[in-house]
């Protein structure tokens, strides 16, 4: 046990390290994202009602298509310079190498936008009332988003031009996730308990951090053979 | 079972099954598909509230059925050649997408058609509706992802494993109708067979309809047995038992009695 968590910490540390020493590669996406979520109010125009109607969709469109730019990165370099293959052959379990890239890119892309949502939730002029749940949709919702990406990129790294081939997989897939969060939110919005949709969320989550570590998996060795 | 299974893992087996099969399914698909429509469309008495509009579901229905059962076939298809490793399964993917995709479309086009009049609308973002509308992308995403990639075998698994993924949401359709309070309304054959209530349909309206759904599917293995064997012969080009029937010498009707001798051939 001491060994696979010994392997686990260390593969998350050197993702981590990879991570912190191309920094522009980590912040163009929550830039991305801020930009993105500045042409709404131009789009539609800033009236404050249409906005906070319009926020918690806006949000979290604009955090799943941010999230999509910087997916490549959990598997892409790893399976250029071949130590993604290095990865497989360690003597735990593929699916705990995986789990620890996939919180990895989970840390380092969910949390600046947990920090910065009460941000765009000023910007959108969100109802203060749905803040809190709009926060809770996030913390549920970006693992779902990192764990079924990784399955996206497994399945398409080996490919060269896989990126537009990567949003056309994954945001079907992402769809119920969209529809859960923004139910919430507006529930929460007008008043209404969110508990039903965050429910839902909670239970998505749990599933999907279970079993994509197996998916990833069999993509991997399609991909990697 | 796998005795009996297992010769079929072999591209000529299996396309020499087709072609047994293929009369049984073509003949009966359009006798059954024809008798079916005209019956919905020219005999079934007209609906109190809908009028002759309703019978577009003669059309709908099936094809939705259709959809999702295509789905399912397609993701067993790609479990059998994830597991076992067997190439006419991998083919089996691509030769299922397009159809169930088509079949998926054709749901939505004639239920957007019938929405128009009945609900005032062509679309509306309901939970039926939209998940529907995830399992025609999903069909494209399979049939773009085995695109993809130059090296075959590598496009048929990964697509194979994006079908096993995309399962997860076809208890979604089924079930949306009765979790959501969708605008679209609930099953009406579905309880019959599992719960074995009264359908909520007059008897001269469901047997067409039946009938109707019956001759999509037969059309439907019609269609697959026709692009797997297209697939098949497509892969096997070089081997002497494709080119023998290709080039005419042996009829393909004629081949499954003749075709024992070159059983040694292996892909």
């Amino acid at each position: 046990m001491t060994g696979l968590l010994a392997i686990f910490i260390a593969i998350m540390r050197r993702d981590l390290r990879v991570a912190m020493r191309q920094r522009s590669d980590l912040l163009n996406p929550i830039l991305f994202l801020l930009v993105v979520i500045t042409l709404f109010p131009l789009g539609v125009g800033p009236g404050p009602d249409v906005l906070s109607r319009i926020a918690p969709g806006v949000i979290w469109v604009s955090a799943i298509l941010s999230a999509l730019l910087g997916l490549e990165r959990i598997f892409r370099d790893d399976f250029r310079d071949g130590a993604l293959e290095q990865m497989l052959l360690l003597p735990v379990a593929v699916e705990w190498s995986v789990l620890a890239k996939i919180t990895v890119h989970w840390l380092l892309t969910a949390l600046p936008l947990l920090v910065l949502a009460p941000l765009f939730a000023l910007l959108l002029n969100l109802t203060p009332s749905a803040w809190g749940t709009l926060w809770v949709t996030l913390l549920l919702g970006t693992p779902v988003i990192s764990c079924v990406g990784a399955i996206g990129v497994a399945l398409t790294v080996s490919l060269n031009k896989g990126g537009a081939l990567l949003s056309l997989l994954l945001l079907p897939l992402l769809i119920p996730l969209l529809i859960f969060a923004t139910a919430a939110v507006e529930a929460s919005a007008t008043g209404l308990s969110p508990a039903g949709p965050l429910a839902l969320m909670a239970a998505i989550m749990v599933l999907t951090v279970v079993l994509s570590p197996y998916a990833v998996h069999a993509a991997l060795r399609v991909s990697v053979n | 079972m796998w005795r009996w299974l297992h010769p079929y893992a072999k591209p000529e087996a299996t396309y020499r099954l087709n072609q047994k099969m293929l009369p049984w399914f073509a003949v009966p698909g359009i006798v059954v598909l024809a008798v079916a429509t005209i019956w919905g469309l020219a005999f079934a008495p007209a609906d109190y509230q809908q009028g002759d509009s309703y019978r577009i579901i003669f059309t709908h229905v099936p094809a939705a059925i259709l959809s999702m059962g295509l789905y399912m076939t397609m993701a067993t298809a790609a479990l059998i050649a994830l597991v076992w490793q067997i190439r006419t399964a991998e083919w089996a993917i691509l030769a299922i997408a397009p159809v169930g995709a088509v079949f998926t479309f054709i749901s939505l086009f004639t239920g957007a058609v019938w929405g128009q009049p009945m609900w005032g609308t062509w679309w509306v973002w309901d939970a039926r509706l939209t998940s529907q509308l995830i399992l025609l992308f999903l069909y494209l995403g399979v049939m773009a992802l085995y695109a993809a990639f130059e090296d075959e075998r590598t496009g048929a698994k990964a697509a194979g494993i994006l079908a096993l993924i995309g399962v997860v949401n076809i208890p979604i359709i089924h079930y949306s109708v009765y979790w959501w309070n969708t605008l679209h309304q609930q099953s009406t054959i579905t309880k019959v067979i599992t719960r074995f209530e009264k359908p909520s349909m007059a008897p001269e309206m469901l047997w067409p309809l039946l009938l109707n759904i019956l001759g999509f599917a037969l059309i439907a293995g019609t269609l697959v047995i026709l692009r797997l064997n297209n697939q098949i012969l497509q892969r096997e080009v070089r081997r002497p038992w494709a080119q023998a029937i290709l080039s005419g010498a042996i009829p393909a009707s004629q081949a499954a009695n003749t075709g024992a001798a070159n059983t040694e051939e292996r892909g």
